[in-house]
């Protein structure tokens, strides 16, 4: 099968090319881009007239999903997360392994990887446990679930626990040049907090989680990378502290890099008394912080500091939010307004271009994780993604392809979406929306 | 907005008023006068001191605010200030002639309201009651023993008591419209 | 600025951080009213007769529960009181499914005290009955605050250009925080004290000073406010030992005497006697820690009153 996209601006920036191009896709490949692709060379293939308005770029990676499968399915499955997935743009998926059971063995792995090749959606990339149960005591088997598949191993959902245990993590999955990826968080200083402690949490009488709980171990993970000569990747960075100690990091030539997620950089913890008090759509961990770190982040992303956007997207049923704010289940989903998100706080404001956001979103996550993709050079798998930039979006969740709703973004007016995804060749989401996109609605035989 | 008492006429009323307890109640022995808020507690003042030139005795005075004992056809307040004040009757009411003033008697329920409220706070011997304006329409079975001036009214017009010590004038006008009466 | 509003707007009062002034006077000038219905021989009025209010307590609580009940019962209302044990292991029935439950017998209010920060504004967002925060987590506890405003206005005539001492727990107590809201609003000059390790963040934007010396916090004011120290601070390791805590921060006849002459001494009770406070000071002649108790019914008459007195449950029209 051929497909001809035509007149779109691609943006590649490892290729670097930003400008009008035909991109002709041949089978799961990419068989050529060119400023003009005549049809007589691309015979039989489906020709979609995309128009300049519309952005090709290579395919999104989220690398930091929960897909809550097994163990979780009234959350999400691996079906509903891949399919929440494509609507969002994203043509792959690393899952983190906080499923029941962990994901701490090949056969789990083995399992997750079954679940995609069904739901035959976006690609998926299970990320493996450090430690057996991620209970932070002994290292999982590492080798035997790269060799299932796993691109990198995390003990997300909690911090790794020790610097003892990260230290051998980094050390071990150094053997394999793999990455680990830290939610850092110092438990004793965090406590049973559930908001950024700050001025208003106080108000609101919720127990504080100070930036220093995530600091600390920001700190402790980059002085054990230097160390060891591994690399650690600092999951859902959050305060201006963190962020610095990563620069600092880099500058020493540690392996270190870092996601933020698109809530930490549209949103601070004032937004907990206001315009919904006590919203349990705002819970997550790390929390909200403040004002002047939700700037750093901000900063990080346009000066290079910052490598990931990752949304952490962690679907929950709404039993677990209908609840008292200390009760409710940390998280919120994120697939579905990634992009608009940072169409409409990254670049119509001006911090970063098209090309920066391919960074953050492609090229970065596909090098960390040594995953294809990043590109769309002839001979690289076909997986892109069709940006609508100046799409007007109303965010609806309960429109979501998610199983779950729980989103503070609901109703939020955005502008910049995603027209269409493509998978190894082939259309797996097309927008309704937006009408260049009807061509590529057809389903294929 | 016709005036149908002026200060002289409001005056007039009130002294009547006084010769007529004093007559009803043969003196004012064990006579008390209970002024229901707002406007009748300046009204009971000025009995008490009309009293006291008329009999050289003293009579007890108190203020008995309604608004907790209102009931729900009095939804709009009863006057223009809503808020609930303290009801001060610095004296045992038992076995005495209680002497309620009021300023408008419309529908009845204030005086219900009021006779409520002073059968909580013990048990009078009478209790009978002084209006300077009743303006008819009365829902409830009740009566004004003393009446400054009959005043036949539309359901469409308020009345309005306006004294002295409240609003700087004594008068009583007929406004168009429905206002907060009860 | 004294104007004193007509009604509280909505149903529900979650905190004071949702009154304005005018409000506040409302409520405190009400409360005066309904004091004077307990010195009748018949501490009775009929507004919220036929009208059901429910006590929904998941944390025991003898002293405040029993005011709220004596506030309803004294405007004839129908009470109904409801324990439920909360533990955090046990999961049992959600917050929300509690109170649809008992919206059933369509209750006018539900008076609600809770362990978590925000349970009453989640059952004001899902419940149609108007609530009454009586203490949610360490949020707020406002009919607290407005019975000590009222205290000190009682005694002092004002609260503008007072300075009132709040010492304490500050950091875990939702009395606290409802005070120096309400304090603020009202003008007072607020100083606010307790160990370090207890002193909550941004105090300064709230307009409160904020000293770790008990003296300087004490010195010449008008009124001082001693906050109860709960026992699982100390094994939380934020002070050391009880003992400690009294020879720092426990308010002493010695220290009461830097206060002004007629300053008056107040606590929300339960009192911790050699822990917060001196026993000669809890029952000495400035404390007025009893009347606190008494007001605290009049108070709670008042705003049980203007959200559920005198028609339907919604905005007054």
């Amino acid at each position: 099968m051929k497909l001809l996209l035509k007149g779109a601006r691609v943006v590649d920036p490892a290729s670097g090319i930003d400008g009008i191009r035909d991109v002709l896709v041949d089978g799961d490949r990419i068989s050529r881009v060119d400023t003009s692709i005549p049809a007589g060379a691309a015979a039989g293939a489906r020709i979609v007239e995309l128009g300049s308005s519309l952005v090709v770029v290579p395919g999104l990676i989220d690398m930091h999903v929960h897909l809550r499968e097994p163990g979780y399915e009234h959350k999400e499955t691996v079906a509903t997360g891949t399919a929440s997935a494509v609507a969002g743009g994203f043509t792959a998926v690393a899952c983190m392994p906080n499923t029941n059971p962990v994901n701490d063995n090949a056969s789990v792995t083995r399992f997750i990887l079954k679940q995609s090749v069904a739901a035959d959606l976006a690609r998926v990339y299970p990320i493996g446990a450090v430690s057996n149960g991620s209970n932070g005591e002994q290292l999982a088997e590492i080798a035997d679930m790269r060799e299932a598949g796993c691109v990198a191993f995390s003990d997300d959902g909690r911090p790794v626990a020790t610097a003892a245990l990260m230290r051998r993590a980094l050390e071990y999955a150094g053997m394999f040049n793999m990455p680990i990826i830290d939610h850092c968080e110092d438990r004793s200083l965090a406590g049973d907090g559930v908001a950024h402690e700050g001025f208003h949490a106080a108000q609101l009488g919720l127990r504080g989680i100070p930036a220093a709980a995530e600091d600390v171990m920001v700190d402790r993970d980059i002085v054990l990378a230097c160390a060891t000569g591994g690399h650690v990747h600092i999951a859902h960075l959050s305060t201006a502290g963190a962020l610095r100690a990563v620069q600092s990091g880099k500058s020493r030539g540690a392996r270190v890099t870092c996601e933020v997620t698109p809530h930490h950089f549209t949103l601070s913890d004032e937004r907990l008394r206001a315009p919904l008090i006590y919203d349990t759509n705002l819970k997550m961990n790390p929390p909200l912080r403040g004002n002047t770190d939700r700037d750093a982040l901000l900063a990080g992303i346009r000066d290079g500091s910052i490598d990931v956007i990752a949304t952490d997207h962690a679907p929950h049923h709404a039993d677990d939010k209908r609840v008292e704010f200390d009760r409710a289940s940390f998280g919120i989903v994120g697939l579905e307004t990634a992009v608009s998100l940072s169409f409409d706080r990254l670049v119509h404001t001006g911090i970063i271009g098209i090309g920066r956001l391919v960074e953050l979103f492609s090229v970065n996550p596909a090098r960390i994780l040594k995953v294809p993709g990043g590109r769309i050079a002839s001979g690289d798998i076909a997986d892109i993604t069709i940006l609508a930039p100046d799409l007007l979006v109303t965010v609806d969740a309960a429109a979501f392809r998610s199983k779950a709703r729980n989103t503070p973004f609901d109703g939020w007016s955005l502008r910049g979406g995603v027209a269409a995804t493509i998978v190894g060749g082939r259309v797996v989401f097309a927008n309704g929306a937006v009408p260049q996109a009807a061509g590529l609605e057809r389903r294929e035989t | 907005m016709p005036i149908v008492m002026d200060r002289d006429r409001v005056s007039r009323s009130l002294t009547r008023i006084a010769h007529e307890i004093v007559e009803r109640n043969r003196g004012v022995d064990q006579l008390a006068l209970v002024g229901v808020r707002t406007r009748g507690v300046p009204l009971a003042r000025r009995l008490a001191s009309l009293l006291l030139t008329i009999t050289g005795h003293e009579v007890q005075g108190g203020a008995l605010d309604i608004t907790l004992y209102r009931d729900d056809l009095m939804k709009h307040a009863v006057g223009p200030q809503p808020i609930v004040r303290r009801t001060e009757i610095p004296f045992s009411i038992d076995d005495r002639h209680i002497v309620l003033v009021d300023d408008v008697l419309f529908t009845g329920r204030t005086i219900r309201a009021a006779l409520d409220a002073l059968i909580d706070f013990g048990r009078p011997r009478t209790i009978q009651l002084v209006v300077l304006v009743d303006r008819g329409h009365r829902e409830l079975p009740i009566k004004a023993d003393y009446v400054g001036k009959n005043l036949p009214t539309s359901l469409a017009e308020t009345v309005r008591v306006r004294l002295d010590e409240i609003d700087g004038v004594d008068e009583v006008i007929i406004e168009r419209g429905e206002g907060d009466q009860a | 600025m004294s104007e004193t509003a007509s009604r509280l707007r909505g149903k529900d009062l979650l905190g004071i951080a949702d009154l304005d002034v005018s409000e506040i006077n409302l409520i405190l000038d009400t409360a005066e009213a309904m004091k004077e219905v307990a010195s009748r021989p018949i501490k009775k009025v009929p507004t919220l007769r036929g009208k059901t209010v429910i006590n929904l307590f998941f944390e025991p609580s003898t002293r405040t529960r029993t005011s709220f009940e004596i506030a309803e019962k004294r405007l004839s209302a129908d009470t109904l009181n409801i324990a439920i044990a909360m533990s955090s292991v046990v999961k049992g029935e959600t917050l929300i499914d509690t109170a649809l439950n008992l919206e059933a017998i369509a209750p006018a209010m539900m008076v609600v005290r809770h362990a978590s920060s925000g349970a009453c504004h989640l059952l004001a967002r899902t419940c149609r009955a108007g609530i009454v925060n009586a203490g949610d987590g360490t949020h707020e506890h406002p009919t607290q605050g407005l019975l000590d405003a009222f205290t000190i206005r009682e005694r002092k005539g004002r609260i503008a250009g007072l300075k009132i001492a709040i010492v304490g727990d500050l950091l875990h107590s939702r009395v606290f925080r409802s005070n120096i809201l309400l304090l603020t609003k009202l003008g007072a000059d607020v100083w606010a004290c307790g160990p370090p390790t207890l002193m909550p963040p941004g105090l300064d934007r709230l307009g409160v000073h904020a000293t770790t010396r008990v003296d300087e916090a004490v010195d010449g004011a008008d009124a001082i406010m001693m906050l109860r120290i709960q026992l699982e601070r100390m094994q939380g390791g934020f002070f050391p030992s009880l003992r400690e805590y009294f020879t720092v921060f426990g308010m002493t006849p010695e220290r009461v005497r830097l206060a002004k002459p007629d300053a008056i001494i107040m606590h929300p009770g339960p009192m911790n006697r050699g822990v917060e406070i001196a026993s000669e000071v809890a029952d000495g002649p400035a404390s007025v820690i009893l009347d606190q108790v008494t007001n605290g019914v009049a108070v709670r008459m008042a705003v049980l009153y203007l959200l559920a007195g005198g028609g339907e449950n919604e905005a007054a029209a």
